[in-house]
């Protein structure tokens, strides 16, 4: 395949492709090596043999193939190098490991990816720790993306890899897709890792950043698990959710920068092709009848994106999901957004009522107070809502965040 | 191969729950025994006395002291360990839970060193 005539690759292509097969020639390594470092490290030299070759010699006919075969030969080339008890074992399992031998079929190849999600959100690890593996092992990022992306330095986030993948290795936390029975609990943790990861990504105020990508990464690991997991609604609601919140993206922001609420957005600007993968994905969930938090959130912000308008909003349906999702998930959180949902359906008094309930449980969140404050303005209570806005700005960081309740603070 | 694992269990201060209540608990915690000595994986299962009973012995200036224990004060203490062989840390986990249901107790799982024949 070297002597083909190469065509050039387009610029980002080898990037693309990393960040695209990283994590299915990791885990398919990591099966036949019993080892998340030596495959790691495998798959990364396969990956410097590819940036070398494949500007010149093009692309092989499946990259994806290539790659898992060449890092299987580099690990195998160290076992034999290292020729220790353990390696020798390795070289074994991997040289008689039927799947690991991919041409080009590697699309029929059993997928490695769902246990890698599994073993990496196992809850045996702390969340910080699920959420640093996942994008090293499954997204590709680098310790030094995953760092910045969560505003931590970057030795911090090489120990805490380290420390995680060590436990991962000692306490010999299996790989493997867990059975039936124990499903619910343990895909718990792995939608919630994907989710922390998108709003990571959507809570971070200026585009293009590292923090944005994380959206990006989320979509894209939800999309894998929805594609390996096809009969989870949870999975799908989850997905659905993401694409619906993200197809707004692009009017959250006014052109100075500006947080934009729902109410106040330009609806022209909305990605109306991941509104219409999102509602398709709603409508899957709902079919199958086995209701959770995802879904209806994802049914929520479906409704919204029903509306042409936001006074054309159908808030008696989102009032009558959160009912469910109360029933289903009886939260303060939840009880709050319902809130904001019975203020349009019963009036801002009643929704009043109900949010000074939950007051002494949410007071260290400001959105509680970003709420009484607005619903307080439709009042015409106008002193006490100017004290809930400073009591919301004084509850958080975010600069976008602040420099929207500082505008309505302004604006009584 | 297998691994050991320590299940170590953590008793709250305070009064000992009646004598019936504890019998039952025996009674349970016998059949996880059983059930692990079938399979051969059990190692090793005792309960401690009040941590009241502890000493211990500190390093210091080349001698070694002898004080009264514990060597930590704390609302929950070490009330017994089992040590036991799991294929994995799921298998050990799935046992350690057992002791938590029947003791309603919180326990700690935490692998040895090395690997043991299975």
């Amino acid at each position: 395949m070297d002597d083909r005539p190469a065509t050039p690759l387009p610029p980002g292509e080898i990037e693309r492709i990393f960040r695209a097969e990283y994590g299915r020639a990791v885990a398919v390594l990591v099966r036949g090596l019993g080892d998340i470092d030596l495959a790691e490290e495998a798959v990364q030299e396969a990956f410097a043999v590819a940036a070398e070759r494949w500007p010149t010699a093009g692309l092989p006919p499946s990259p994806a193939g290539w790659l898992i075969t060449t890092a299987r030969n580099k690990a195998i080339d160290r076992a034999r190098r290292e020729a220790t008890r353990d390696a020798r074992q390795a070289e074994a399992a991997l040289l008689h490991s039927p799947e690991v031998t991919t041409d080009a079929q590697e699309d029929a190849v059993p997928d490695d990816r769902l246990r890698l999600i599994f073993t990496c959100c196992h809850p045996a690890l702390g969340e910080q720790a699920q959420v640093a593996l996942t994008l090293r092992l499954l997204g590709g990022l680098s310790t030094g993306e995953i760092a910045r992306a969560f505003l931590v330095g970057e030795p911090t986030m090489a120990q805490r890899l380290v420390r995680a993948k060590g436990k991962i290795r000692d306490a010999r936390i299996p790989y493997r897709v867990p059975a039936e029975s124990d499903l619910p609990d343990r895909l718990r943790p792995v939608l919630a890792v994907l989710y922390l990861i998108y709003n990571e990504g959507y809570l971070a105020a200026e585009g293009g950043s590292a923090r944005e990508e994380l959206c990006a990464e989320a979509i894209r690991l939800a999309r894998l698990l929805a594609a390996l997991m096809p009969d989870e609604p949870e999975v799908l609601g989850l997905l659905a959710l993401m694409l619906l919140i993200q197809s707004r993206r692009p009017a959250r922001f006014g052109p100075d920068g500006t947080l934009v609420l729902l109410a106040d957005q330009d609806r022209g600007l909305w990605d109306q092709e991941l509104i219409a993968e999102g509602q398709a994905l709603v409508r899957r969930c709902l079919r199958r009848d086995r209701p959770g938090p995802y879904q209806i959130q994802a049914a929520v912000n479906a409704v919204h994106s029903d509306a042409a308008t936001a006074a054309a909003t159908d808030w008696a349906q989102i009032l009558r999901l959160y009912d469910q999702q109360l029933a289903l998930a009886p939260t303060p959180v939840v009880a709050l957004h319902r809130a904001v949902a019975l203020a349009e359906v019963a009036g801002p008094a009643a929704a009043l009522a109900e949010v000074d309930t939950l007051a002494t449980r949410l007071d260290g969140y400001h959105l509680l107070h970003a709420l009484r404050a607005d619903l307080l303005t439709r009042l015409g209570r106008r002193d006490e809502a100017a004290e809930a806005l400073a009591r919301a700005l004084a509850r958080t960081r975010n600069p976008a965040e602040r420099e929207q309740l500082e505008r309505r603070l302004r604006e009584i | 191969m297998k691994k050991q694992y320590l299940l170590s269990m953590y008793q709250p201060q305070g009064p000992i729950p009646d004598a019936e209540f504890l019998a039952e608990v025996m009674a349970e915690l016998g059949k996880i025994r059983s059930e692990l000595q079938a399979t051969g994986d059990w190692v090793f299962g005792q309960g401690l006395h009040q941590p009241d009973t502890s000493t211990v012995l500190r390093p210091k200036d080349g001698e070694v002291l002898v004080v009264d224990g514990p060597f930590t004060e704390g609302k929950e203490y070490l009330g017994g360990v089992t040590v036991i062989k799991a294929v994995d840390l799921d298998a050990a986990l799935a046992w350690g839970r057992r002791y938590a249901q029947v003791t309603g107790l919180a326990i700690e799982v935490r692998p040895f060193q090395g690997e043991v024949e299975d």
